[in-house]
């Protein structure tokens, strides 16, 4: 009884109602009010169409995407607190994080949530394909949803030499050996020789853009630093910034899932 | 003048100004001022300018036409003595319009004076180096008030409807320049911010010692670490082969047994010479230029590298000849 009375007084107190401002969400204007006054909430429609919430029609992919790039975000910052990005360090650290620190599945988790985040947004691409919600008005939000499978693609890539192992640098190896190739801007690519100053040579092996990516000629030190920060913050920002929208323009565009 | 739009502060007073028969001959050239030294292409322009017939006396035929050639050449300050009386009795009554220092082409506008086509063609292009564009307005009075060319009076009003001099460079614009020149040379430092000048990697040119340390036939495993370098003797003298597998890069086996080159990642297989004869490699491995240092060891250089494929492994210093 004592126990009700302080808990009611505490609900009526300063500190209570300057965080939640307005009744307990029971009746249906409350429900609303909640949502809207909330930053997280409030990304979410007040009100949504019950096939937003079937699985057998969105097959929830799309959520399940961003749940795991919650994941990924969260176990990689744990992850950070032990890994050193130089060829010196990095395998041991990545070992250790296996062995010498409690819970050391995070590693293994990390990994394991990469893949599910690949698999998930190609089955989101194809849901979304599959019931149409491409068409007009969407258009632009497949868009954006194609730039954000690259950025995922890229992701992959880019952690995918962090624990530098043989697997980890030659896949980079082959994979950045593409981008010589690439037509200009590569140093074995069409068009190269075309990009000169008076003679001097602007696109050579120690100049095209696959030097840029890898920070050297071959992968290397540089290579694993410049990954690093991709992997950890250049990308992950790009795709936070075009997730935003790609949100956004769901709500925008009719909302989740509705017929068209 | 009729200035619209949200301009901050009133006229910028006049640094320098010009007589009045400086401005009647500004007026007549409708606003255009380029500088001195193109007067001699003034003349040549008001030749083929002055034979265009054009309305009233023939000094006002030769003040609009030469007017319009006027600013192709004419700087600021000095019209050239040859307009400047012609020009006063075609335009009698040219009321001073406030106007700053230079007023580059407005465009077909002025240059249009009287049909003159080519000065006018010419005046635009000519007048852009001119300082401080402040366009239009300027013309428009100043076409207004020219009695002698009727027609460019028609096609000068027309043409200078909207924009005002005062608003063409105004703080909007200027602002807005700014930010983009900023944004660009950021981009461009963000871009060569990623291509380092200093490279942590091996030198690409070394020593490999004497060549008597190598015997004929022999394949040299020493370098192949530190600079993916092996060196191979013949009975010709001796070559560096690329430890580079020609299929996707991985780093080739010296199979001494086999007297192959065997790439373990998806088995692309050379001969000692570097030729491919197995697996996906399409073509032979590379060899850099090889040369004796002056003090008698072999110098091998990772800078020139020679490809089969493409008849290089003829050039002389693809094999440093050792007999």
């Amino acid at each position: 009884m004592a126990l009700k009375n302080a808990l009611d007084s505490f609900r009526q107190g300063q500190v209570w109602k300057s965080i939640f401002r307005h009744g307990p969400p029971t009746d249906r204007r409350n429900r609303g009010m909640v949502v809207l006054s909330n930053v997280f909430l409030h990304l979410h429609p007040i009100k949504a169409r019950r096939s937003g919430i079937k699985m057998s029609y969105t097959w929830c992919m799309g959520g399940l995407s961003f749940f795991i790039f919650l994941v990924e975000v969260v176990t990689g910052i744990l992850l950070m607190f032990y890994y050193r990005p130089t060829p010196e360090y990095a395998y041991n650290d990545i070992q250790q994080l296996g062995f010498d620190v409690p819970l050391g599945i995070m590693r293994e988790v990390h990994r394991w949530g990469a893949h599910a985040m690949v698999i998930s947004v190609w089955l989101h691409m194809f849901r979304v394909f599959m019931t149409g919600s491409y068409k007009p008005p969407r258009e632009f939000n497949w868009n954006i949803g194609v730039i954000l499978l690259v950025l995922t693609m890229l992701l992959s890539f880019t952690g995918y030499l962090l624990p530098w192992d043989q697997l980890a640098m030659w896949a980079v190896t082959v994979g950045s050996n593409m981008a010589r190739a690439t037509p200009f801007l590569g140093h074995e690519g069409p068009g190269a020789a075309l990009l000169n100053i008076g003679g001097i040579p602007l696109i050579t092996p120690a100049s095209d853009v696959r030097f840029a990516l890898l920070g050297g000629r071959f992968v290397g030190a540089a290579t694993l630093l410049r990954f690093y920060v991709l992997h950890c913050v250049a990308i992950p920002f790009i795709a936070v910034i075009l997730m935003a929208v790609h949100f956004w323009r769901v709500r925008k565009d009719g909302g989740i899932s509705g017929p068209l | 003048m009729s200035d619209k739009g949200a301009n901050i502060s009133p006229a910028p007073p006049v640094p320098k100004l010009p007589s009045k028969e400086e401005l009647a001959a500004r007026r007549a050239a409708e606003g255009f001022v380029v500088p001195q030294k193109h007067e001699e292409g003034a003349e040549a322009h008001a030749e083929p300018a002055a034979a265009e017939p054009s309305v009233a006396e023939p000094s006002a035929a030769a003040a609009p036409a030469e007017s319009a050639a006027k600013p192709a050449p004419e700087p600021a300050k000095s019209a050239s003595p040859a307009a400047e009386p012609s020009k006063e009795p075609a335009k009698p009554a040219a009321a001073p319009a406030p106007k700053p220092a230079a007023a580059p082409a407005p465009k077909p506008a002025a240059a249009g004076a009287a049909g003159a086509a080519k000065p006018a063609a010419a005046a635009p292009a000519a007048a852009k180096p001119a300082p401080a564009a402040k366009p239009a307005p300027a013309a428009k009075p100043a076409a207004a008030a020219k009695p002698a060319a009727a027609a460019a009076a028609a096609r000068p009003a027309a043409a200078t409807a909207t924009v005002s001099r005062r608003g063409f460079v105004s703080w909007f614009s200027i602002g807005w320049t700014a930010f983009s020149l900023a944004s660009a040379g950021g981009l461009v430092g963000l871009l060569r911010f990623l291509f380092p000048n200093v490279l942590f990697e091996p030198p690409s040119s070394f020593k490999a010692g004497f060549p008597d340390a190598f015997g004929v036939g022999q394949v040299n495993e020493d370098f192949k670490d530190k600079f993916g370098v092996w060196l191979v003797r013949n009975e010709e003298g001796i070559y560096a082969l690329s430890t580079t597998c020609t299929h996707l890069g991985c780093i080739p086996n010296w199979l001494a047994t086999e007297e192959k080159f065997k790439c373990p990642c998806h088995g692309s297989g050379f001969y000692k010479t570097g030729i491919n004869f197995e697996g996906p490699a399409p073509r032979p491995l590379e060899r850099y230029r090889v040369a004796l240092a002056e003090d008698g060891q072999v110098l091998v250089d990772k800078t020139r590298k020679y490809q089969q494929e493409l008849g290089q492994w003829a050039d002389p210093e693809a094999l440093l000849k050792l007999t």
